[in-house]
């Protein structure tokens, strides 16, 4: 028999575990599926264990973490840590491996929480070894107490800063920061300031973490264009030009980074319509003012459906499982909307300062776009900017016509660190706009699964 | 659009196709070559559906014996596939080996195997435990033997039909894609086919419209019982290369080939749900599982593989299994659809028949058991 | 370089990496054991065979493919280390792995 609750949540980070809580104390069965070993999600990962220790270098925002993971922690859910989740059907069949095993669950209701992504970053040599993104970095230091010494941090975005931040502290040495934030959108996000006021503080902080570099005496380098990592098999150096001129840095490690994008995999192989943001320069899933998608019974929370950061997550994961609690007939309209409200309240002034951040910190086209044509833009399967631009001359019209022309997307990270670049390349070459273009067509397992793992779901031989 | 600009001698022809799959392409192919003007009517586009997503075995091992005149027939247009659409199709002959686990299954295919020699083709034969570990070096132990065909082979589909298409094209036929077939009517020995944005004149029309053929069928008033079914499939990561040609299992349904660069397609007629009205379909993930776990009993270094990608394509089933080949019993119609989890190997043929039956009203191999009146 | 932020006390345990002993430290991701042992390289790709390593750390890039105990094209950034696991860098696309005596199962 499968099994089947009320409520299941898939991400247990701000989104999930607050969508959870939620539902949990309107009782619902909830069952909570994520694929890390511990609650907390992106922000928030190995929460635990740093309250334990003491940590002091990830910061008070970190902090805000702790009493979240301990009310989900006493709240009465199902909690299946290092499940993947690799199914999710528009019938909310959900398929997921835990321990070399598959297991289908099914629920009246899905939360889909499952967060955000690093935007790829194709430049070449990205592909090194010793080359990572700066959430990698990040993840190394809250999980497993590692630094990586002498690494030059390229690219922009709040996360970049943040992390950097957090080496200082930790008295990590830091080589370099190479600030690929294009000098224009200083002046285009100024256009936002009166409607960021609110997170005034959020933004000082900001400036505090530049000056901080540079009290540090760690080169803070602007108004860089272009870069490039130079090696062969293993990182030897970065070049970039700075003000029309390539200057070169010998170093070992590089951190890349230029935002976070929706993880929207899942909901799209689910069935939910989607929409090219311009503004973010990503897809987003539509969803009502509950967040349910077009999807009936399906709901995105958090950054999985758009980019609103982890306290706008949280805010999203109550109203979400509102939303779901009164399709489930747990609470009436007129108690959502109560319960709803303070969540709602919040919400609106945390997404204040969205089209301020948005707008400076986008990444420069050619960073999205790679002008180097020997660029690798899909990791796995190797294929350069260059045979994407030659298949689009033989006649490809969009990503899923490229599968066929080049292999392109069709290896295990299926599209997650190549579909941004591949529709925005494709509209680039053809004189499209990104949503003519669209996005791979989504197969499940939406992560590849071991075949070891689908046999033994139901290891029953035939007759 | 363009539509509206289209001359009305756009829309006759001496032959309307309805579907554009492998057997409509294959049938305007045929046409065109003898110089015969047709147009193909297809609902979505060339190869959406079970021909352009299907495993591409191309195979006469293990077939019914009413198909295998026509499966022969078919594999000597295979071997010479360039010549003839001028594309090789991705057509690598290989052998294709169906493998038996236990004593029995392989006295039963010993059975067949003379039985299909009783019938006069040889080209199938039995092969022991020690020879199966030759061909097949990491099939599982406990397997004790099998038969084969040694020039079987394989091919990929969705470039098989664009090439059938293609040739077709510059032979003169016109493809209509995304075009619905709303209704059929006859008048004054013309059919009239009427879409969306247009109606097609023909004096003879071919019905190759797959999952969707009992429906056509119907407008001719006829009843054929095809339902439509979502075969499922999946493909693996790269794997080194381990294994050539297609393998079967003789007790159990599985098709399993590598692919040139280290994938592995695994597939076996595992049903998933079809829905013939949007054209989308839903894995059955128990399926898979069972298809799963006979690939890695058959191939035990299959069980660290990553699946990639699972899907399905909707073919047309008929109660027999077997595809109806068959005049109408309206004048100057024939069907060719519901080649039931088997018809890409067809193919070739199954448009060389069509057109003899359009142009000669007969053809020389054996259609008696895919009447459509049999049912 | 990869470096240990907090010097305190920490448990460890042993793993191999290609046959050669490495103390690692409890608790880790096998990528977060590998790269503070500094190893380089974790795989080849199967395509050019060019070295890769991990390069996002949360389960979305498989760059960080290894053979775990036999079992290849295991994402080292999602498994944890334990006392004696057998680890190989993957070269290509995962070598052939002798097979396990239980998958020579007979027909049921
Ligand atoms: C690497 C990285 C580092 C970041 N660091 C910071 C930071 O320090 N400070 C900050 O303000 N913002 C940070 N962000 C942004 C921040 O993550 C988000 O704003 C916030 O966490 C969104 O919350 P969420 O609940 O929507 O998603 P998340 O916190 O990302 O939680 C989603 C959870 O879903 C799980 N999951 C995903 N897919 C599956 C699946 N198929 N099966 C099972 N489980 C799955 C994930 O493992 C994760 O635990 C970071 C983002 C990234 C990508
Ligand atoms: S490092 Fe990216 S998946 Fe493990």
């Amino acid at each position: 028999m499968t099994q089947h609750y009320e409520i299941i949540v898939i991400g247990a980070g701000p989104a999930g575990m607050a969508a959870s809580q939620t539902a949990a104390k309107h009782g619902a069965k909830t069952l909570v599926l994520d694929e890390q070993r511990t609650p907390g999600g992106q922000i928030y990962r190995a929460a635990e264990a740093n309250e334990a220790r003491q940590s002091v270098e990830l910061g008070k925002s970190y902090e805000n973490g702790f009493s979240l993971v301990k009310s989900f922690r006493n709240s009465a859910v199902d909690y299946v840590p290092g499940a993947s989740v690799w199914q999710l059907s528009h019938e909310r069949e959900i398929g997921y491996s835990k321990d070399g095993t598959a297991h289908i669950v099914t629920a009246n209701q899905v939360i889909v929480a499952t967060g955000a992504l690093e935007r790829p970053m194709p430049v070449p040599g990205w592909t090194l070894p010793q080359v990572m993104t700066v959430g990698a970095a990040q993840i190394l230091l809250k999980e497993s107490e590692i630094g990586i010494a002498d690494a030059v941090f390229v690219g922009t975005g709040p996360l970049l800063y943040l992390v950097v931040h957090q080496y200082i502290t930790a008295g990590i040495p830091v080589k370099a920061v190479i600030d690929l934030t294009p000098a224009c959108n200083y002046f285009k996000a100024l256009a936002h300031m009166p409607n960021a006021v609110f997170a005034m503080s959020r933004i000082m902080e900001g400036w505090r973490w530049k000056r901080e570099i540079i009290a540090a005496d760690i080169p803070l380098i602007s108004r860089v264009d272009d870069v490039r990592i130079l090696g062969d098999g293993a990182v030897e150096a970065i070049e970039y030009r700075h003000k029309s001129t390539w200057k070169k840095l010998d170093c070992d490690h590089v951190l890349l980074h230029q935002g976070v994008v929706p993880d929207v995999n899942i909901s799209l192989a689910a069935g939910c319509d989607s929409r090219w943001d311009e503004a973010q320069a990503c897809w987003h899933i539509l969803v009502d003012e509950w967040f349910q998608s077009s999807v009936e019974g399906i709901s995105i929370a958090g950054d999985s459906g758009s980019i609103g950061g982890g306290v706008a997550a949280e805010q999203r994961g109550h109203i979400t499982a509102l939303g779901a609690l009164m399709r489930l007939n747990k609470i009436t309209p007129v108690e959502r909307n109560r319960l709803a409200r303070p969540y709602q309240a919040s919400l609106k002034t945390e997404m204040q300062v969205r089209p301020f951040l948005d707008t400076l910190f986008r990444p420069a086209d050619n960073f999205r776009m790679p002008e180097h044509e020997e660029t690798i833009v899909c990791r796995c399967e190797e294929i350069s900017a260059k045979q994407i631009r030659e298949a689009v001359d033989l006649g490809c019209q969009g990503p899923n016509q490229l599968k066929s022309y080049t292999r392109c997307g069709m290896g295990p990270c299926q599209g997650r660190f190549c579909g941004l670049t591949v529709s925005e390349l494709i509209g680039k070459f053809s004189n499209k706009p990104v949503c003519a273009v669209g996005y791979y067509r989504l197969r499940p397992p939406i992560k590849p699964l071991l075949l070891d793992e689908l046999a033994n779901m139901k290891n029953q031989p035939e007759n | 659009m363009a539509s509206s600009f289209l001359k009305k001698t756009d829309f006759k022809a001496d032959v309307v196709i309805i579907g554009a799959g492998l057997h409509g392409c294959s049938t305007a192919l045929h046409l065109a070559l003898q110089g015969v003007s047709v147009i193909v009517l297809e609902k979505d586009y060339a190869g959406r559906h079970a021909s352009g997503v299907n495993a591409g075995g191309v195979r006469r091992l293990g077939r019914h014996l009413a198909e295998m005149p026509l499966s022969v027939a078919s594999a000597k247009i295979w071997q010479e596939i360039e010549g003839f659409v001028d594309d090789d199709c991705g057509f690598r002959s290989s052998q294709q080996i169906k493998v038996a686990e236990t004593p029995e299954e392989l006295s039963k295919q010993e059975t067949r195997v003379n039985e299909v020699r009783q019938s006069g083709f040889h080209h199938e034969k039995m092969i022991d435990q020690q020879t199966l570990r030759e061909m097949l070096p990491n099939v599982s132990p406990h397997c004790v033997g099998g038969m084969i065909v040694e020039d079987d082979g394989y091919a990929n589909p969705f470039r098989t039909v664009q090439a059938f298409r293609l040739k077709a094209q510059s032979l003169g036929a016109r493809f209509r894609e995304g075009t619905k077939v709303a209704n059929i009517k006859r008048e004054r020995g013309i059919w009239f086919v009427g879409c969306h944005d247009c109606v097609v004149e023909a004096p003879k029309l071919v019905n190759c419209a797959g999952a969707w053929g009992g429906e056509i069928a119907k407008k001719l008033g006829e009843n054929a019982f095809v339902s439509a079914i979502a075969l499922m499939l999946m493909i693996t990561a790269r794997m080194p290369a381990f294994v050539t040609g297609v393998v079967g299992a003789e007790g159990r349904t599985l098709s399993f080939k590598q692919f040139p660069n280290g994938t592995v397609l695994i597939g076996g007629g595992h049903e998933g749900q079809a829905n013939k009205d949007d054209n989308t379909t839903h894995l059955d993930y128990s399926g898979l599982a069972i298809n799963a776990h006979t690939a890695r009993t058959i191939f035990p270094i299959m069980r660290s593989t990553r699946i990639v990608r699972a899907w399905a394509g909707i073919e047309g089933m008929t109660p027999d299994g077997i595809p109806v080949i068959s005049p109408s019993q309206a004048d100057d119609a024939f069907h060719g659809f519901g080649f039931s989890g088997h018809g890409f190997q067809l193919g070739p043929i199954g448009g060389k028949i069509l057109s003899d039956l359009v142009l000669d009203d007969k053809t020389n191999l054996p259609l008696e058991p895919f009447r459509i009146d049999r049912f | 370089m990869f470096t240990r932020v907090n010097k305190n006390n920490a448990k460890f345990v042993s793993i191999s990496l290609d046959n050669q002993t490495v103390k690692v430290r409890k608790g880790l991701t096998v990528a977060a054991a590998l790269l503070e042992a500094n190893i380089g390289h974790f795989r080849q790709t199967p395509v050019s065979g060019k070295p890769r390593a991990p390069f996002c750390m949360m389960g979305v890039c498989f760059d960080c493919l290894v053979v775990i105990d036999g079992m290849a094209n295991q994402q080292s950034c999602l498994i944890e280390v334990c006392e004696g696991m057998r680890i190989e860098r993957q070269i290509g696309p995962a070598d052939i792995i002798p097979e396990k005596p239980e998958d020579q199962g007979t027909k049921p």
